[in-house]
């Protein structure tokens, strides 16, 4: 699991959503869960148009349920925290198939979860759709400080390479009897990150040098510029402005209508 | 015609105190192929190090095709020196094969279609132009060496320095290096304890023990002197014969 | 475990957003202080190493493992600012790399996970080090820091949860549950901190931020015997000021972790239920263990009420903490004592 770590993440394509530029997707992404977020837990209808959204997107990039679903594991821990709160919630309890429920806690567990999945699968197609270094990138054209998209680029580029040293780690440690399964085993562990946290530093001493070497002086050259169009803008736009339009049709007819 | 690299009288002390050079004297001529022969801890790296002002003398100077090394020549001196690291991937850190071979010339100021054609070039140089757009770590180690030496190259280097080429490599890759190194019309320092190595590539061969230049001559000469071999640590592979 | 999208309010998922934006822009400039132009490089090769060791997984009790947040080790590596922007980095690409987290929940994580760790384990660190300058007394050091680290943040995040928590549930049980596993998980964390710190400073002590000026001192001889002195201190010794800006957040979380849990924690136990106390706060303990639940034993086994039982890990903490801090203080007394009189050469 740990070599080829994070282009499982992207899902290559020729699609309008892969062709936008990143930080179009990133803007459209970040705008979305806000709307998702601010939006009251009592209109149904509007999760299920945010959700109708994500799956137009996922139709139009071609990327398949399965993919999403699989990635979507992320969030068991979640799930499992969110069906927990009806039982241990406060406030009045209703009758479920016998199991005596809160129901403020219902409204929560149902809070969370819409939330978070419509959060999850919308960051799930921002990464399928888009190579890691696009999205740094798209960050960097968002005025995300330089340093901050710099760093994130040398995480990524090594991540699979310390993994890997740390994969070989185990391997030695195993080959030679060794497997961690309780709290005396801990130092043992703690040894290799130790060692881990040594190869790495040094690591990064020859990679700035490999760097001075060819001429960097602190900043990064811009290699690749990439400037969206308005029309890019407009797309990219879509998926937000539509969850907003949905909040706000929503909001008008709570207010028509009486509906809490 | 000026040399292309020049030492001389090179001396430095870490801050620490040791001392690791002691006074080295090296002339390259441009054209030329030199291997750098010496046991772990004779300084190799410390001296690579000085070559393109990582590290500052503490005595004596480096003159890089008629430029002093000094902390006002640092940038064109590191265009002009091109060093190739041991492990690729400390020297391939971009995402691409691309950003890394455009990340020297960028930082010379090249931009568009000019650093473009710069990047390619240096990619055909090694043969490594089909994987333009590939990231570093899906390529073979091999490749990976190559891309190293394309990065060095689209910097129009003066003098490429390599820092054991043919460590880690299989025997096809280190034979299409070998062929690569050979094509390149460029004047080449090759950091080296693989023997072989540099008697297929390189005439000449300095060996560098105890902080200074111990011998210097044709390298089929220096690997046939035994006694000169194991005074400084140095061994051919088994059943291997110069003569 | 991160955050999600929707468990906190907005109003406290953008004002942690601003909290953590503003802590980010201070160590961004305080970063360039610790690793001038080595910045982009060792800070990445380090968020690559912190993302790296999140996945050991380490047993806290029987049939159920924590693994490691990182705060705290990264900051007596690295120095503070560069492990705030380490840490940052790391939920940034977990959040829009690996959908790990919520987009709108990225600053509670980043004040959480980032600030609060880094800050509070660098200002228990500080606090025990600042006169201590030997190798025992910085793995000890590095033990009570991480150890008070995580609880810490689990302390944050039950304020925030008072403030804007979207789940109706008793703040005194998410203090008690929370309180309660992370003290076990900043056992584990210390642990392996302390051991991780220790190998580093066996062979790289120059790599150590925390342990920095801690040269070997050297030895004069002359007629009337050996004498030793301190080596000149550091060019880039740490700053002075920090110590005590970092010392404050510490002791105002320890402050509010007292106060909220002894208040909150006499909250009614009966709605309590195993699992969900298991599953919904041992967050960071049972990632990777679902449905083996021995922990959520501690809010009734024994007859030791509810909230108890992370009122006394809490206590617990502080007391170990305290009692580290104290020793290695006294110890370094002693030494001064020694070193006037020029009879111990270590």
């Amino acid at each position: 699991m740990s070599s080829g770590h994070h282009h499982q993440l992207y899902r290559a394509g020729d699609t309008p959503v892969h062709r936008l530029p990143p930080q179009c997707k990133l803007a459209a992404v970040a705008a979305f869960a806000l709307v998702v977020v601010a939006t009251p837990r009592e209109w149904f209808a509007a999760f299920g148009a945010y959700a109708l959204l994500l799956a137009a997107v996922a139709v139009t990039a071609r990327i398949p349920a399965g993919f999403v679903l699989r990635r979507m594991v992320i969030e068991i821990p979640f799930v499992l925290f969110a069906l927990a709160i009806p039982f241990i919630g406060t406030g009045e309890r209703v009758q479920v198939v016998g199991l005596s429920l809160s129901l403020p806690g219902l409204w929560a567990a149902w809070n969370i979860l819409a939330k978070a999945t419509l959060g999850v699968v919308a960051s799930i197609l921002l990464a399928a759709t888009t190579e890691p270094r696009m999205l740094l990138l798209g960050a960097q054209r968002l005025r995300l400080p330089p340093m901050l998209v710099q760093i994130a680029m040398f995480m990524l580029r090594y991540m699979d390479v310390i993994l890997d040293e740390m994969r070989r780690m185990r391997v030695a440690r195993e080959s030679r009897g060794f497997t961690a399964r309780d709290a005396r085993h801990i130092p043992v562990v703690a040894r290799s990150a130790g060692a881990l946290f040594i190869r790495s530093y040094e690591r990064g001493e020859r990679v700035h040098l490999a760097m001075l070497s060819r001429g960097y002086t602190g900043s990064m050259p811009v290699i690749q510029d990439l400037t969206p169009s308005a029309g890019q803008w407009l797309v990219a736009g879509t998926l937000p402005g539509a969850a907003l339009a949905v909040l706000l049709g929503a909001w008008g007819l709570t207010g028509v209508w009486g509906v809490s | 015609m000026t040399a292309s690299l020049e030492v001389s009288r090179l001396a430095y002390a870490y801050p620490d105190g040791t001392q690791a050079l002691f006074g080295v004297d090296l002339r390259i001529e441009r054209g030329e192929r030199v291997a750098l022969l010496g046991p772990n801890g004779a300084g190799k790296t410390t001296l690579v190090m000085h070559l393109n002002g990582i590290l500052t003398a503490g005595h004596g100077t480096v003159t890089v095709a008629g430029l002093p090394v000094s902390k006002d020549s640092l940038k064109e001196i590191r265009r002009r020196v091109g060093l190739v690291f041991q492990d690729p991937d400390d020297q391939l850190f971009m995402p691409t094969v691309r950003d890394d071979v455009a990340f020297g010339p960028a930082n010379l100021g090249l931009r568009g279609e000019e650093l473009q054609q710069r990047v390619k070039d240096a990619l055909t140089r090694v043969g490594m132009l089909e994987a333009i757009d590939r990231p570093p770590h899906h390529l073979s180690f091999g490749q990976r060496r190559r891309v190293a030496v394309a990065t060095v190259l689209a910097m129009e280097p003066e003098i490429l320095v390599l820092d054991e080429p043919s460590s880690n490599l299989d025997p096809a890759s280190r034979r299409e290096l070998a062929e690569i190194l050979r094509s390149l019309d460029v004047t080449v320092l090759m950091v080296t304890h693989d023997l072989p190595y540099a008697l297929e590539l390189c005439e000449r061969s300095l060996i560098l023990s105890g902080g200074v230049i111990a011998a210097d001559g044709p390298t089929r000469t220096i690997l046939a002197d035994a006694e000169l071999l194991a005074g400084h640590r140095l061994e051919l592979p088994y059943g291997f014969s110069v003569a | 475990m991160h955050v999600p999208d929707g468990f906190f309010n907005l109003a406290v998922s953008v004002s942690a957003g601003a909290v953590a934006a503003a802590g980010v822009a201070v160590c961004l400039r305080g970063a360039r202080r610790e690793l001038d132009d080595r910045t982009a490089p060792m800070a990445g090769l380090v968020a690559a190493f912190v993302f790296a060791v999140q996945m050991l997984n380490f047993p806290v009790a029987a049939g159920t493992s924590g693994h490691l947040l990182g705060g705290a080790l990264a900051a007596i590596l690295v120095g503070p600012y560069t492990a705030v922007l380490c840490m940052a980095v790391v939920l940034l690409v977990q959040g829009f790399f690996f959908a790990d987290g919520g987009l709108t929940a990225l600053g509670v994580n980043i004040t959480l996970m980032g600030l609060v760790t880094v800050l509070v384990g660098w200002g228990v660190f500080r606090l025990i080090t600042r006169t201590v300058r030997s190798r025992a007394a910085i793995t000890a050091a590095s033990f009570a820091a991480a150890l008070v680290s995580v609880p810490a943040s689990a302390l944050v995040f039950t304020l925030l949860f008072w403030i804007g928590g979207t789940a109706p549930i008793e703040i005194g049980t998410v203090a008690a549950a929370m309180g309660g596993v992370h003290t076990l998980i900043g056992i584990g964390e210390g642990l392996i901190t302390a051991v991780t710190v220790g190998t580093v400073l066996a062979t790289r002590p120059d790599l150590v931020y925390g342990a920095r000026g801690l040269a070997a001192p050297l030895v004069l001889r002359g007629a009337d015997g050996d004498r030793v002195v301190t080596p000149e201190p550091e060019v880039r010794a740490p700053a002075r000021r920090p110590a005590l800006l970092f010392l404050l957040p510490g002791v105002v979380v320890t402050f509010v972790l007292a106060g909220v849990v002894s208040v909150f924690a006499s909250g009614d136990p009966d709605g309590l239920e195993r699992v969900a106390e298991d599953e919904g706060f041992g967050d960071q303990a049972t990632d990777h263990a679902f449905g083996t639940w021995t922990l959520a034993d501690y809010g009734d086994v024994a007859g030791i009420p509810v909230g108890v039982a992370g009122v006394v890990g809490v206590a617990a903490t502080l007391i170990v903490a305290g009692a580290v801090g104290y020793a290695v203080r006294r110890r370094n007394r002693g030494h001064d004592r020694d070193r006037d009189h020029g009879r111990l050469s270590v």
